[in-house]
């Protein structure tokens, strides 16, 4: 009956003492309670590789088109030529995804209905609309523009250069927001590890865009014009590796979902991808089949993370012990500072628990 | 709270805290009804599971099995083999048998032989290990006459059952949608199939939900899901379409105890409380009402409860907070991030070509 065939059970509904954050310590035991160990909040029922898959595509693309833009704008034509045909490929290939996420697939134009500032979903869907058609754009110009010009239209050339020119920027400027706003996406549920996250999330994922579209850019690139690749992918995947490291621990006993099973396993691999890459490419960028390789493994390592990330929220939506601990730190805090605590929500009986 | 998403928000206009008028915020005009809702209370719930079943009549809900050999969906741990609400389960009647080690227990209702319930209910007695069963059998004040002591067996089918080695209480409770005050799955929906109806529920239009699954996981109750068979979300609607002639929900109408009362939400408040007072005033002390309290983190909720234990136990959160609460500080976090992520973009093309 699961959506998700990751859902991961809780082995235990009378959890032991589980230690978290430094305050938390001090409780001798964070025992806790629940309806015989079952989830109390359901888990996702995004699709898996589709939702983890648009997030990496979308990062791809949010920082190829930058790249693509700034690349033409400095004169680096195979930096551009690769920035522009990945965000049209990251922002297309991230759309079908996200319609075949769908339940009800046809009905993907309902998206459109609203503007709703307060789903995430909404406003995702406001930036990636015009996203993908001002990047789709740009890419059809940088096929179109040499094929016309080589036929002899020169004018219908170069003013499909010029339009290509100014949907390219237009792309690059609605990027970031592409690359960002799905760490809202995330954080904006019930899913613990993922709400208290949401600090550390955005810039995880910034980190791991700049990483795939570096990444990118040092795949399709030539070892002239790409420098300003190496330098994003290598700061993003900093970026990513120290965000996600400082993410994981001040998430204290919600963080506990990046450190066993199938969440932990991917970011380890995520990790080493980005570390390995990183490396490779201050090493090696200026050999075109190193630069390459490097960037793949930058690549990797950026949607190793939202696999991870995703597997961690299920994960953490799956147990109800990330609901409940937390949830009654939070009362005992607030009968704390309260000097005349009400009994009408909770009676002294848990002299048992 | 008056903020940047006023000015676009058709929904509703605020996120967080107390909200008298739910109906009016979301756009609907003075004239609307009061709000309505559900009372739970579950001291008087015998667990019959009538309220499942009426719902799933009146709404057509369908079987929630899969497949065959899931027929029955054993869940082997209670006399509950529903499990939880979900896209096929509008209304779930939780079972809880809390089986403790003689004597260890919190005596039920705080000790005191209540010995009689009020609504001509049958009696049920306290830690019956320091007295004998029939100790009660003239309720004070005169009221019910204990039916269990009048049982061959001397009541073992009570909803306490002392034995040698351990002590054994029943809970039951008839879950169902909240319909919170600040409803995560109403704000989260991309499509606006999810809205606040004129009585201040919350409500999917079927002809408009797209599948995306985003109030899935909003919902700090894990109540809406995605029914697999059609691809949308549903859940209860507090039978709207019975709202609207004049009718009470089905699962109110068909239970037999009273423990799922429906009514104008400020009425059945004030029922609640006086309830509430009379539980306590009996020595009832581990009653407490849940969804209560306009100050929670969902600003209340339109079904709330009196449950017996803490709502955990019961698979709800102890203290449900309404995800966009922190949605304003999320998009500002995110904003600065993107404007970090443009700046980094153009800051990798510094010096030039070299």
């Amino acid at each position: 009956m699961g959506h998700d065939t990751n859902t991961e059970m809780p082995e235990r509904y009378r959890g032991r003492g589980r230690g978290g954050n430094r305050e938390q310590l001090q409780v001798p035991e964070a025992e806790f309670r629940s309806y015989y160990g079952r989830p109390i909040i359901k888990a996702p029922v995004w699709k898996n590789p589709d939702v983890p898959l648009y997030l990496f595509l979308g990062g791809l693309a949010a920082t190829s088109a930058g790249l693509g833009a700034m690349g033409g704008a400095t004169g680096r034509p195979t930096l551009r030529r690769t920035g522009r045909l990945a965000a049209a490929g990251g922002a297309i290939g991230g759309t079908v995804f996200l319609v075949h996420d769908l339940h009800r697939p046809s009905r993907f134009l309902h998206m459109l209905r609203v503007f709703k500032p307060t789903s995430p979903l909404s406003v995702g869907t406001w930036i990636l609309s015009p996203f993908a058609t001002f990047a789709a754009a740009t890419a059809a110009a940088e096929i179109a523009e040499p094929v016309l010009r080589r036929r002899g239209a020169r004018g219908l050339a170069r003013l499909l250069r010029r339009a290509g020119d100014a949907s390219g920027v237009a792309s690059a400027v609605v990027g970031p927001a592409l690359g960002t706003y799905t760490a809202v996406l995330f954080s904006n549920t019930a899913v613990p590890t993922w709400h208290e996250a949401h600090r550390h999330l955005p810039v995880v994922f910034a980190g791991s865009a700049a990483a795939a579209g570096g990444g990118m850019g040092l795949v399709g690139a030539s070892v002239r014009d790409n420098v300003p690749a190496a330098r994003l992918a290598v700061a993003g995947a900093a970026v990513e590796l120290v965000a996600g490291e400082v993410m994981e621990r001040q998430l204290g006993l919600l963080g506990d979902v990046y450190q066993k099973g199938r969440a932990h396993t991917l970011m380890r691999a995520s990790k080493a991808c980005l570390a390995a890459g990183a490396v490779g490419t201050v090493l090696g960028r200026r050999r075109r089949w190193s630069a390459a390789l490097s960037g793949l493994a930058l690549m990797a390592g950026s949607a190793l993370t939202r696999f991870g990330v995703f597997d961690a929220g299920i994960a953490s939506a799956n147990d109800p012990a990330h609901i409940v601990v937390p949830q009654r730190e939070r009362i005992r805090r607030r009968q704390e500072t309260t000097a005349t605590p009400s009994d009408r929500t909770t009676p002294p009986d848990r002299a048992f628990a | 709270m008056t903020n940047v998403f006023d000015a676009f928000s058709g929904a509703a206009t605020s996120l967080t805290g107390p909200l008298p008028d739910p109906s009016t915020d979301a756009g609907w005009s003075a004239e609307h009804p009061k709000r309505v809702g559900f009372f739970t209370d579950t001291s008087v719930c015998i667990g019959c599971k009538a309220c499942e079943v009426a719902c799933k009549e009146w709404n057509l809900v369908p079987d929630d099995g899969t497949d065959a050999s899931d027929t029955y969906r054993l869940t082997g741990m209670s006399y509950d083999n529903t499990g939880d609400l979900g896209s096929s389960t509008w209304r779930h009647v939780a079972f809880i048998e809390d089986v403790r080690p003689h004597g260890s227990a919190t005596p039920a209702h705080g000790g005191q032989q209540t010995g009689f319930l009020p609504e001509g209910l049958p009696a049920v007695y306290g830690n019956g290990s320091s007295s004998p069963r029939d100790a009660v059998t003239e309720p004070p004040g005169g009221g019910t006459v204990d039916l269990l002591a009048l049982l061959p067996d001397g009541g073992a089918h009570g909803q306490q059952t002392p034995d040698d080695e351990r002590d054994v209480r029943w809970l039951m409770a008839s879950d169902v949608c909240k319909h919170c005050t600040h409803a995560g799955c109403l704000d989260v929906c991309p499509t606006g199939a999810l809205f606040r109806t004129e009585f201040g529920t919350v409500v999917v239009q079927d002809d408009i939900c797209n599948g995306c699954g985003y109030c899935v996981p909003s919902c700090p109750y894990g109540v809406i899901d995605v029914r697999e068979s059609d691809g949308g979300a549903h859940k209860c609607t507090l039978c709207y379409d019975r709202l609207g002639e004049g009718l009470e929900p089905a699962c109110a109408k068909a239970c037999p105890t009273k423990s799922i009362q429906f009514g104008d939400l400020d009425e059945l408040q004030a029922a609640a409380d006086a309830r509430l007072a009379e539980l306590h005033s009996r020595g009832v002390h581990e009653a407490r009402l849940y969804g209560r309290d306009p100050d929670d983190g969902v600003g209340g909720d339109g079904a709330f409860f009196l449950l017996l234990d803490e709502p955990e136990v019961y698979g709800m959160p102890p203290d449900p907070v309404v995800t966009t609460r922190d949605l304003p500080e999320m998009w500002r976090n995110a904003a600065l991030t993107a404007v970090g992520l443009g700046a980094a973009v153009v800051a990798a093309f510094w010096g030039g070509r070299r």
